[in-house]
């Protein structure tokens, strides 16, 4: 694994290279992207974005949980998590990438 | 909401823009994570989540119905960590009551 991270100024790079868009405009698409997926999510609606993958929401109800230092026994609030599932295309993707640069 | 609602919600704030050019970008955008992924690289947005890749070793698996033994090939997972500030909105006890 290369150790690059890509953050928002690197896809917002990608629409000023394939779009030819500005590069503040870009970056506002960027955030306005991101920032309906969220403002979906939180209002309790799953996001499917065909060829990447869906997000959805899972509920979670209370258990006991443990604090690992003090072996305290302490209630866990229920509460809703996301979970990320990728795409066939996502994973295929992925996969063939990489075998092939560990194989190269 | 599907990609297609995204792209109409972004279309709807940018009038300015050819709709199929807002197409365009948001498939720039997921293009561009998943092509960092292949390359073995993260994905970072601060607030919204995290995309990295985990490695998952051959192993011997087992045909549940059968019982006999497949080999399973190694392969890379894409997996999402999600981010602080989201994680919080999700549990915003305005929506929840």
């Amino acid at each position: 694994m290369s150790g690059k991270t890509l953050t928002r100024a690197d896809l917002a790079d990608a629409v000023v290279r394939q779009v030819g868009l500005p590069r503040n405009e870009s970056q506002a698409l960027v955030e306005l992207v991101l920032k309906e997926i969220s403002s979906c999510l939180a209002g309790g609606e799953p996001v499917k974005l065909s060829s990447f993958g869906s997000f959805g929401i899972r509920k979670k109800g209370e258990r006991i949980g443990r604090n690992p230092k003090t072996g305290e026994e302490v209630p866990i609030t229920p509460r809703s998590v996301l979970v990320f599932r990728p795409s066939n295309i996502m994973k295929e993707r992925i996969n063939t990438g990489l075998l092939k640069r560990k194989s190269s | 909401m599907i990609k297609s609602e995204l792209v109409q919600r972004i279309a709807a704030a940018n009038p300015h823009l050819f709709h199929r050019d807002v197409e365009r970008i948001v498939n720039v955008i997921f293009d561009e994570i998943v092509g960092a992924l292949s390359r073995g690289e993260r994905v970072e947005l601060r607030g919204f989540g995290a995309f990295t890749v985990k490695h998952r070793a051959a192993r011997e698996g087992r045909n549940p119905r059968t019982g006999a033994s497949v080999s399973v090939a190694e392969k890379y997972v894409p997996f999402f960590k999600t981010g602080k500030e989201l994680r919080d909105r999700l549990n915003a006890p305005s929506k929840e009551a």
